[in-house]
């Protein structure tokens, strides 16, 4: 199971890269499940030490639930909280 | 007829002269727009500039669904929405709201709501770069916070990798 992970702002500045892509052996493996298993995923690949309670989260282009199961081929961005519009 | 809502993410200046003909309609008596502006200080900080970072895909589904309600909710004719991405100098335009309605009232009630949902929910980021040089993304200070361990970390790594 292949998932492309598209990071914003303060995410992509701290991956330093706004697209990667995490794969596992098995479709069934637990550890890219849903998009709160993938966070797990990105906090082991990065050391980012962020925590996402006030992050929400889009599957293919829709926001989504942190429970939402995840399909091969799936992109997921994990949203920081939003500042448009001014202050 | 023209779509009554329109929505769009600019990396270009906002020319609202532009932007209000859209929302012209013979059946409206009424028309409000919101400016959002770039400020100079933000906390008692003196602001050098800001970056605005956006999530295409889903601000275009996002805005289009806070213009459609506030279709619905207040009985507007049209409403566009412009919000700008990159980098913004002091007094630029930083999002642009137009609404236009047979009468005032709901004009202006919609306007408000409009930019209301918009910072609420819009997948757009804002960076500050102060005088100072110090720059952070609004809202996500803990991020920061973060940012500092991340960095030790990542030193460490290398230094202890076999």
């Amino acid at each position: 199971m292949k998932i492309v992970v598209h990071h914003f702002a303060v995410l992509r500045e701290r991956v330093g890269a706004d697209a990667e892509t995490y794969e596992t052996d098995s479709v069934a493996s637990p550890g890219l499940s849903d998009p709160a298993a993938l966070w797990r995923a990105v906090e082991a690949r990065h050391g980012l030490g962020i925590d996402p309670a006030s992050f929400a989260v889009a599957v293919n282009d829709g926001v989504s639930g942190w429970d939402h199961p995840l399909s091969d081929g799936d992109e997921v961005v994990f949203l920081p909280p939003v500042s448009g519009g001014g202050r | 007829m023209t779509d009554s809502v329109h929505f769009a993410l600019s990396g270009q200046a906002i020319d609202p002269s532009v932007l209000q003909v859209a929302v012209r309609d013979p059946h409206c008596g009424g028309f409000a727009s919101f400016e959002g502006w770039v400020r100079d200080h933000q906390d008692g900080r003196r602001v050098a500039f800001l970056e605005y970072e956006a999530y295409p895909a889903l601000c275009a589904k996002e805005g289009t669904r806070i213009l459609r309600e506030a279709v619905e909710r207040f009985g507007i004719r049209r409403a566009s929405a412009v919000h700008r991405t990159g980098r913004l100098e002091i007094g630029e335009v930083a999002v642009w709201i137009g609404v236009s309605s047979a009468h005032r009232r709901e004009a202006l009630r919609a306007c408000e709501w409009i930019i209301d949902e918009i910072k609420a929910s819009l997948p757009v980021w804002k960076k500050e770069t102060f005088a100072d040089g110090a720059h952070e993304w609004v809202r996500c200070e803990r991020c920061a916070q973060g940012h500092a361990h991340h960095e030790h970390a990542r030193d460490g790594a290398h230094h202890h990798a076999p």
